[in-house]
């Protein structure tokens, strides 16, 4: 069964120099960018082939943050299993959450009311808008021009206050219940969400109007790494890189959850899927993102409750833990798992920051999963960035791995 | 509109005998299709019927299956045009655990199929680089196979006949390991 040890990827490129040289004099040279390099934002390892500047062949290495995600959501019960989504796609860790509640929701068959919907539409977008945020703003860094970054970055952190209000933690939030929040969101995290909404979308055009038209920012993007719609689909990208390239495939769209079908909204599109079009796609998004916030907001009723009424799977107060025997006993069988679970697998999926993040759970009927499978948008389109870097410059390398917002996490689960 | 209905019995005309409809899904239309004819269907589903995008795929070791069901491949595809899901599965015997690779319908099986080759060992055949992928080289065992514990074997505070359950013996009951 066991495969013979491939040969080491510099022992090929070695090989590859000598013939090379013996053929037509030219000078090759292999770099080893990554693992841990500052322009990669991340654990990526790539071995480049180089001649001068240019990138003759590359090959990724992948597996360095590797946490076993998928063996260790084997054994733990559904509330143990909302930290580890958190720590795929870091940069929007709440997505992560709701599209694994969700998941858990359809398998238990659970009715959603809409006030927690709305709620959870609005974190999500939140958490989009951040994700983006520093996709976008990375991107100008790599580019040279800093001065985005630093100015844009302060409203990141306002997003991290709004998730600090709601769940107590900002950056892996693990936020959320099977059925809605753990509590109602408080007059502080209202306050701060009207705030946020108030300065945030005029920072935005601010710092549009800083890189979008910017010559030196428009000759380092446009054209580099462009992405044809059948390469897209063939290997697999969805998100924001796909509608890059010209498809209009949104999840939110295709098949609406938590009530995404009540806002409208566009789905902007670009034209040839270069770094540009990607960086104008994100661009776009949080525009529409702040768009359904807004209606969430308006739209959100006013009775409903922050949870779902399911008794069985929605922990108790903690006030009655500590005083009632019954909450105390619903506490632990809920937290060591013990609920009724039914026996079947369900496939649920989310528009996460880069894409479709899906979930399938298959469940024996115990505490436990029997199997776990997340969909990680970033590891199907990574497999095609060594097609995208060949024949460019070593720099336009560093800003297409920016542009396509390669998470590590998520990236290795 | 091509409905649930309408393409398990187009499914069911075409394969017969090898294809059957999986009744554990709870949510997408699901089938069960023989490992030899995997790639055809799937082939099939591409060109005639409009799956253009390979969502999905992973592995599964069902520990507790007759020895010819042992492994699994799950894949999940998907119809853009009519928004059409459909989970297909097949099941692989603990003696000879391949089945053909989708890497030339969809690139993007590629990565995947060394995932699942690196964490459960299914020969994908015809897989242009089938090696390891987010586990190191060296390593010989494939971690995801139901033998392998997770956890300290010596653990009994997670034992389920503290919970008045059978033991579970898919995920191997901690005590056996004792």
């Amino acid at each position: 069964m066991s495969q013979p040890l491939t040969k080491k990827i510099e022992d090929r490129y070695y090989d590859e120099i000598r013939v090379r040289e013996n053929e037509d004099g030219s000078e090759l040279s292999i770099l080893n960018l990554g693992p841990t390099h500052p322009a990669t934002h991340g654990i990526f390892q790539n071995v480049l082939l180089m001649d001068g500047e240019r990138i003759v062949d590359a090959e990724s290495t992948v597996g360095y943050i590797h946490r076993a995600f998928e063996k260790i959501a084997e054994n733990r019960p559904f509330y143990q299993i909302t930290p580890l989504t958190d720590r795929m796609n870091y940069c929007s860790s709440p997505i992560n959450n709701m599209g694994w509640w969700l998941t858990v929701e359809k398998l238990l068959n659970i009715e959603i009311p809409k006030r927690v919907q709305y709620m959870r539409v609005i974190v999500m977008e939140l958490a989009r808008i951040a994700d983006h945020l520093i996709c976008n703003s990375i991107l100008g860094v790599d580019s040279g021009a800093f001065t985005g970054f630093l100015h844009i970055f302060t409203y990141r952190e306002h997003i991290y206050e709004i998730f600090e209000e709601i769940s107590g933690a900002r950056l892996t939030t693990n936020m959320g219940r099977i059925g809605g929040f753990e509590r109602d969101w408080s007059d502080a995290a209202w306050a701060k969400i009207h705030k946020f909404m108030a300065e945030f979308p005029d920072a935005w055009e601010e710092f549009d109007r800083l890189l979008t038209r910017n010559t030196i920012f428009m000759n380092r993007c446009l054209n580099v790494g462009p992405l044809s719609v059948e390469k897209a689909l063939q290997y697999g990208f969805t998100g924001p890189n796909l509608r890059a390239a010209g498809v209009d495939y949104d999840v939110r769209v295709a098949q609406p959850y938590c009530s995404y079908e009540d806002f409208e909204f566009n789905i902007p599109v670009g034209k040839t899927g270069d770094t540009y079009d990607r960086y104008m796609v994100r661009q776009q998004e949080v525009r529409e993102s702040l768009k359904i916030i807004r209606q969430a907001i308006a739209k959100m009723p006013k009775e409903g409750g922050y949870h779902a009424d399911v008794p069985d799977y929605y922990l108790p107060p903690k006030q009655d833990v500590y005083n009632n025997m019954e909450a105390l006993i619903y506490h632990f069988k809920i937290v060591m798992g013990e609920i009724p679970v039914p026996k079947g697998e369900v496939y649920s999926c989310v528009e996460g920051g880069n894409g479709e993040l899906g979930f399938y759970l298959v469940s024996d009927g115990s505490r436990v999963p029997f199997r776990l499978h997340f969909r990680r948008p970033c590891f199907i389109y990574y497999q095609y960035y060594t097609e995208m870097i060949k024949g460019g410059y070593l720099s336009d390398a560093i800003l297409i791995l920016s542009s396509l917002n390669v998470i590590a996490g998520e990236l290795d689960a | 509109m091509l409905t649930k209905e309408e393409l398990i019995e187009k499914l069911t005309a075409r394969y017969g005998e090898s294809i059957r409809v999986d009744e554990d899904s709870l949510d997408l239309p699901a089938v069960i299709i023989d490992r030899a004819k995997a790639h055809d269907l799937v082939k099939y589903l591409r060109d005639e019927l409009g799956f253009n995008f390979l969502t999905t795929l992973c592995g599964m070791h069902y520990a507790d299956n007759a020895p010819e069901q042992q492994f699994g491949v799950v894949y999940h595809i998907h119809n853009w045009i009519e928004n059409v899901r459909l989970r297909i599965k097949t099941f692989l015997p603990a003696d000879n655990v391949a089945v053909d690779t989708m890497s030339d319908l969809y690139a993007s099986a590629n990565w995947q199929e060394r995932e699942t080759y690196d964490f459960y060992g299914i020969d994908f055949k015809g897989h242009p680089d089938l090696r390891r992928i987010l586990n190191m080289d060296e390593m010989e065992s494939f971690p995801m196979r139901k033998e392998f514990p997770m956890e300290d074997p010596g653990r009994t505070d997670k034992d389920d006949r503290y919970f008045g359950r059978v033991p579970q013996t898919n995920n191997v009951p901690n005590n056996e390991l004792r």
